[in-house]
């Protein structure tokens, strides 16, 4: 044992270094968005081009504000609305869904959960163009219905919730409810609920960040004058990518938040999808 | 006695508690309770995706056999869209490039997920949380902050990489110009935010395995390569294909990375040199409404390619390792 561990860290310069490569890959591009967010336009086009940060930021981010056809600010107000409502709308729905799955017996759960589990493997842009085609006729293209009600349940949501049901909460404890008198609903929401916590939180954690981002979906119901923060971005960046500080100012302002997120919270996050890439 | 309990304290107001009436209607609300709720639990979820998910998918299937406008008529025409494939200059433009994409980054990306996540996996790692999110943090930032960030690196007349290849004497690149060019740029771009997210799961899969496997191939005189191919490959089997079939259903449906490289443009480049299946889909069934019957049909083909990749790559996975 203690041979194999000097063998180990014989090797472990090398080791250190190509993990410390890897690292800098994976950061530099939000180093160099910050570098070029604060750079003036012509600096950019500077050769060799700028490595390090200025003190352009507020007036790149100004252009940002006061560019009228980027609609920065309603971007930034949409997303939050809609990450904000189908975040706790996936949790709540999947918690119940999980709960029922892990915990209560009924017929059909079986094959009911084998559906979900199918589902999970067939791709969205399947339903694309139908799905566009109702969003029309429901009178939801432009709004944020379009972007919100789609996503309000996850069958991602509802297996993880049960996984981690299954082996958080003891049948004995459901049992001492049930004695007590307590409703289904009762249990779920002062035993269950509790319980489910840890991963309810990474559950919204990933919700968000999946919603904040999304670009697909809200590119094809959005229009430039509504849009979420990605879509906005999109189109600042196809209407004006020669001011390319402007861009990048934007688009640093929209991924500030979900980097500061995951520097609190990525411990957890990264926790979850480790746990759950075992257990599928 | 002790099932009174059960029931509530009688309000004030209420008549003299008639206990076996009372009793009786507690249990049948319990045992409607019991029987329902499940039902009622996950509900929403079917219903939800009954609607948005479940229905557009069989409507797709239906639209395929028509030549569909989305917002006129629509009339019955078998198969036709099908064969229309078929002879579709476009459409197998738009596989090739889907294809291109795919290999360029799927291979490279999963080589390295490996090697990374075998180096994560040694035991006496310092700072390992540290590396762990280093590494999975581009997978953070939205496809389209990552496609702006990498349109400009590798812009033609400044962009970082052009720079980089002006060092070692490498004549300026137009990236979104030709084939090759641009299937690198998005193939980074995919690459870049999907390595860390794949180390993250094989390492998962790595940590599920025995230690004592390792040690008894130690003792047995197995040195690290002979145990990596002897034990870790095997043993990651699942976790493998598990990861393959991700990329494969995400590499397929690729459609942001190449849409916001083209600066919006649809087609993908002014001769479609990067114009995916995704994009040629929409293409056809959103940006051009008269044609959805034919997007639906690309629709289910891109759906029939990603069903016959994911089950190759089972097979070569299991038959490999075997």
């Amino acid at each position: 044992m203690n041979q194999a561990s000097q063998r180990l860290w014989r090797t472990s310069p090398l080791l250190y270094i190509a993990l410390v490569v890897a690292v800098l890959f994976s950061v530099y591009p939000f180093y160099y968005m910050v570098v070029i967010a604060t750079r003036s336009l012509d600096q950019i086009n500077d050769v060799p081009p700028p490595f390090t940060p200025a003190g352009e930021f507020g007036a790149n981010f100004g252009r940002v504000l006061d560019n009228p056809a980027a609609n920065f600010l309603t971007g930034l107000l949409n997303s939050v609305i809609v990450s904000a409502v189908v975040t706790v709308s996936v949790v709540i729905t999947g918690s119940l869904a999980g709960f029922a799955f892990a915990k209560l017996r009924f017929r059909g759960r079986n094959a009911l959960l084998l559906t979900i589990i199918v589902t999970m493997m067939i791709p969205t842009q399947l339903g694309l163009i139908p799905l566009w085609g109702m969003i029309q006729d429901f009178g939801w293209y432009d709004t944020l219905l379009a972007v919100t009600v789609p996503f309000l349940v996850s069958a991602f949501g509802v297996f993880m919730m049960r996984q981690y049901a299954i082996q958080a909460i003891s049948d004995e404890l459901i049992e001492a409810g049930r004695v007590d008198g307590a409703s289904t609903f009762r249990i779920f929401w002062n035993i269950v609920l509790p319980a489910l916590r840890p991963a309810a939180a990474v559950l919204g954690l990933l919700t968000f960040m999946e919603t904040w981002n999304s670009y697909l979906w809200p590119y094809a119901v959005l229009t430039p004058e509504n849009p979420t923060l990605q879509v906005s971005l999109a189109f600042l960046s196809y209407a004006y990518y020669t001011d390319y500080s402007q861009v990048f100012a934007a688009t640093a302002v929209g991924t500030v938040p979900l980097v500061i997120v995951f520097i609190l919270f990525g411990r957890q996050i990264i926790g979850g999808i480790m746990e759950g890439a075992v257990k599928s | 006695m002790s099932l009174s309990a059960t029931t509530a304290p009688p309000s004030p107001s209420a008549p003299p508690p008639t206990p076996p009436r009372r009793r009786s209607r507690a249990i049948t609300l319990n045992r409607l309770d019991l029987k329902l709720s499940p039902y009622l639990y996950i509900a929403p979820f079917f219903v939800i995706f009954g609607i948005f998910g479940f229905y557009p998918m069989l409507r797709t299937a239906w639209m395929s056999l028509h030549d569909w406008n989305l917002i006129g008529d629509h009339t019955f025409i078998g198969f036709d869209n099908y064969t229309r494939l078929f002879g579709d200059e476009y459409f197998w433009n738009a596989t090739i490039n889907t294809f291109g994409i795919f290999f360029l980054s799927t291979i490279p990306q999963l080589l390295l997920a490996l090697f990374l996540a075998t180096m994560l996996n040694r035991t006496f790692l310092r700072a390992r949380t540290l590396f762990r999110m280093a590494i999975f943090m581009p997978n953070v930032v939205s496809v389209a902050a990552v496609a702006i960030v990498f349109g400009m690196l590798f812009q033609r007349d400044f962009g970082l990489i052009n720079w980089m290849l002006s060092l070692v004497g490498v004549d300026a690149v137009d990236w979104d110009a030709q084939k090759w060019s641009s299937w690198t740029a998005i193939a980074s771009m995919v690459n870049w935010r999907w390595t860390g997210y794949n180390t993250l799961i094989l390492l998962a899969g790595m940590q599920a395995i025995p230690k004592d496997l390792y040690e008894a191939a130690a003792i047995d005189g197995a040195n690290q390569w002979k145990q990596f191919w002897k034990i870790t490959l095997p043993m990651l089997t699942p976790t493998f294909v598990f990861v393959v079939t991700l990329s494969t259903i995400g590499g397929l449906q690729l459609f942001t990375e190449p849409l916001v490289f083209a600066n919006g443009n649809i087609i993908g480049g002014d001769q479609r040199e990067f114009q995916t299946l995704a994009m040629y889909m929409y293409e056809l069934g959103i940006e051009n409404l008269s044609t959805a019957g034919y997007g639906a049909a690309v629709a289910w083909a891109m759906f029939v390619m990603i069903a016959l990749v994911s089950l190759v790559n089972f097979l070569l996975v299991r038959r490999s390792v075997k």
